[in-house]
């Protein structure tokens, strides 16, 4: 579905170097990028500021030729094939708005319409959709330049649904909104995904939105590949794991072992004890812990996406 | 042509947004027309000091004048709104013509509907018929046809000149007014007989850069008039027929140009 080979773009800015004199320099935005995405893959493209997440999106998308490398979606190439790959592909620039500023909502779909020659019965079909799982209703008369910027994004992505595209990417589609229209648009996506037959790439700082909806995580920093699969194995790869904290009555006999578990801290004078599990179910460790000691209370923390995800920035 | 109905939808969503600015349209409308008479009456002013002009009576150049009028603004209301391409450019906005399943061109070009400009048509129309009726040109089946080509080449050749200034900001983003300059330029050059310039000046713009043919050299031939800087009497005939290599090299200037566009940082 999309195929990426060695897929590399630099540009050359020019900096002051001295007085008058201004020295060229290329930056590597995306150095060597390989990355195959089968149908009905959600793929999380995650990196730090400057990774180089918008710029494969626009090589994806036709909007930059690559600097040299291949890339191809639906077996089409971007750049040369540009119109006929639109028709076949929704886009979403969270950052960039592609709706009619001064026309109402519902204005726009119209003229997206006949942009991409969609059948009445279709259009009016896929709008009915979006409006009611995107709560559409309430703006759908607005000027679009008078939308909140939760309201704007649920319509953008509207628009780029409007063709029955396969393969959807958004750039940073949930930036700057609120926790209730993040739900809001990430529900919606899952329920996309879910279908199967969507292909979605995502870029995003917000990892919950990697963790509700995909299923597989490429992270890139000075653009290059340095982690792809999913989360699991990202955390297996950074030793991060499930932890289970109990509440004691009584302090742990000294010597006390967990099969598939190792102790770390230990507080309040032994009275809360906490075990990373390596191995061992939760379930088989609180057994464990049963027979020899009376447990008041327990949890089971999750281990946090956001501290691995830092760690791997900074090691880059 | 399904293609036209998009651009027509495209058009009417654009127009409906300016009637959101209402007072604005009517303010644009006025300032267009006149800058149009302005550039006619400077001609006049100039014939008040003077007889003739490089050898060529007042209505002998209001000809020519009137032919760049119209050409100039025929191409200014179908692809005058190329202009804005340096604010797509610079601002990164062109982002969202490429992702869509049309030509860039187009979308930058016919998406508007300037009819704030048709009142520009209609004077420089005038203008033109005015000055062909004043100059007893011996109308012939070949005067007939160059009479009513000259204005489409011309306007052709401006269109291409608009393109090809505008492209400028794929290399240079801060290109500002300086492709307007070279295009505006162009046209005052050929509002006026070209025998009045100096000979280098004159060598560039109206041979080497083509802008001789668009007025002057037409002129001649509809006047029936033999050329002081020496061309055969069918050049103005064939003249025309410069819009095409105009069109071709800002075709491909365009399509370089757009390979190199580079975003913005998002
Ligand atoms: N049009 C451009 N001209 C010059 N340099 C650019 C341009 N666009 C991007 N860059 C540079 O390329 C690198 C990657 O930029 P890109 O926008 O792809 O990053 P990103 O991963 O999307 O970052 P963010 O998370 O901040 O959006 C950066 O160093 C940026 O400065
Ligand atoms: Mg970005």
């Amino acid at each position: 579905m999309i195929k990426m080979q060695e897929l590399r773009k630099d540009f050359t800015v020019r900096v002051k170097a001295g007085r008058l004199r201004r020295e060229k320099r290329t930056v590597a935005a995306v150095d060597g990028v390989s990355l195959t995405v089968e149908p009905g893959e959600m793929v999380g493209y995650i990196g730090p500021n400057g990774a180089g997440k918008s710029t494969t999106l626009k090589m994806l998308t036709g909007v930059l030729a690559p600097t040299s490398g291949e890339v191809s979606v639906f077996g089409l190439t971007p750049v040369p094939q540009r119109t006929r790959l639109a028709l076949r592909i929704g886009v979403v620039f969270g950052q960039r708005s592609q709706l009619w500023w001064d026309l109402p909502l519902h204005e726009s779909f119209r003229l997206l319409r006949h942009i991409y020659r969609v059948p009445p019965a279709e259009h009016e079909a896929r709008l009915r959709r979006c409006r009611e799982l995107l709560d559409l209703d309430g703006f759908l008369d607005t000027p679009v330049r008078q939308l909140s910027l939760g309201q704007r994004m649920r319509g953008e992505i509207t628009a780029a649904l409007l063709h029955g595209p396969k393969v959807l990417f958004l750039d940073e589609p949930t930036i700057g909104l609120d926790v209730v229209s993040k739900q809001a648009v990430r529900s919606f996506l899952a329920e996309l995904g879910a279908s199967g037959d969507m292909t979605l790439v995502l870029t995003t700082h917000d990892l919950a939105d990697i963790e509700r909806l995909c299923d597989r995580l490429v992270v890139i920093d000075h653009g290059r590949v340095v982690h792809d699969g999913t989360i699991e194995a990202l955390h297996a790869r950074y030793g991060s794991r499930r932890s289970l904290v109990v509440d004691l009555d009584e302090p742990l006999p000294p010597g006390f072992a967990l099969p598939g578990a190792s102790m770390g801290a230990v507080e309040a004078d032994g009275h809360r004890v906490t075990f990373a599990l390596d191995g061992s179910s939760a379930g088989a460790a609180v057994a464990g812990l049963v027979a020899v000691a009376s447990v008041r209370d327990l949890s089971v923390v999750e281990p946090d996406i956001e501290d691995v995800v830092a760690r791997l920035y900074q090691a880059g | 042509m399904g293609d036209l109905r998009i651009y027509a939808a495209l058009a009417g969503g654009k127009w409906r947004s300016m009637l959101s600015y209402r007072a604005s349209f009517a303010a644009e409308m006025l300032s267009n027309l006149g800058a149009t008479v302005l550039d006619v009456t400077t001609v006049f002013v100039l014939f008040r000091a003077t007889a003739t002009v490089g050898g060529f009576t007042l209505a002998e150049a209001i000809l020519m004048t009137g032919l760049t009028a119209l050409g100039f603004v025929l191409a200014d209301m179908t692809v005058g709104n190329i202009d804005d391409l340096k604010r797509y450019v610079r601002t990164g906005l062109l982002d969202t013509m490429l992702i869509r399943p049309l030509p860039v061109l187009p979308q930058l070009v016919f998406t508007d509907l300037p009819l704030r400009k048709l009142l520009r048509v209609a004077f420089g129309a005038a203008v033109y018929t005015l000055a062909l009726a004043a100059n007893h040109i011996h109308w012939t089946p070949a005067r007939v046809l160059l009479a009513v080509l000259t204005p489409l080449g011309a306007a052709l050749f401006f269109g291409a000149i608009f393109v090809l200034t505008a492209s400028f900001a794929f290399w240079w983003v801060e290109s500002g007014e300086i492709g307007n300059g070279f295009t505006y330029g162009g046209r005052d050059f050929t509002s006026y007989p070209i025998t009045v310039y100096s000979n280098w000046f004159r060598d560039l713009f109206a041979y080497a850069l083509g802008f001789g043919f668009v007025a002057y050299q037409p002129a001649l031939a509809l006047l029936g008039r033999t050329d002081p800087l020496g061309l055969p009497a069918w050049a103005g005939f064939v003249s025309p027929l410069v819009a095409l290599p105009a069109v071709a090299i800002a075709t491909l200037v365009w399509r370089t140009g757009i390979r190199r566009y580079r975003s913005t940082g998002s």
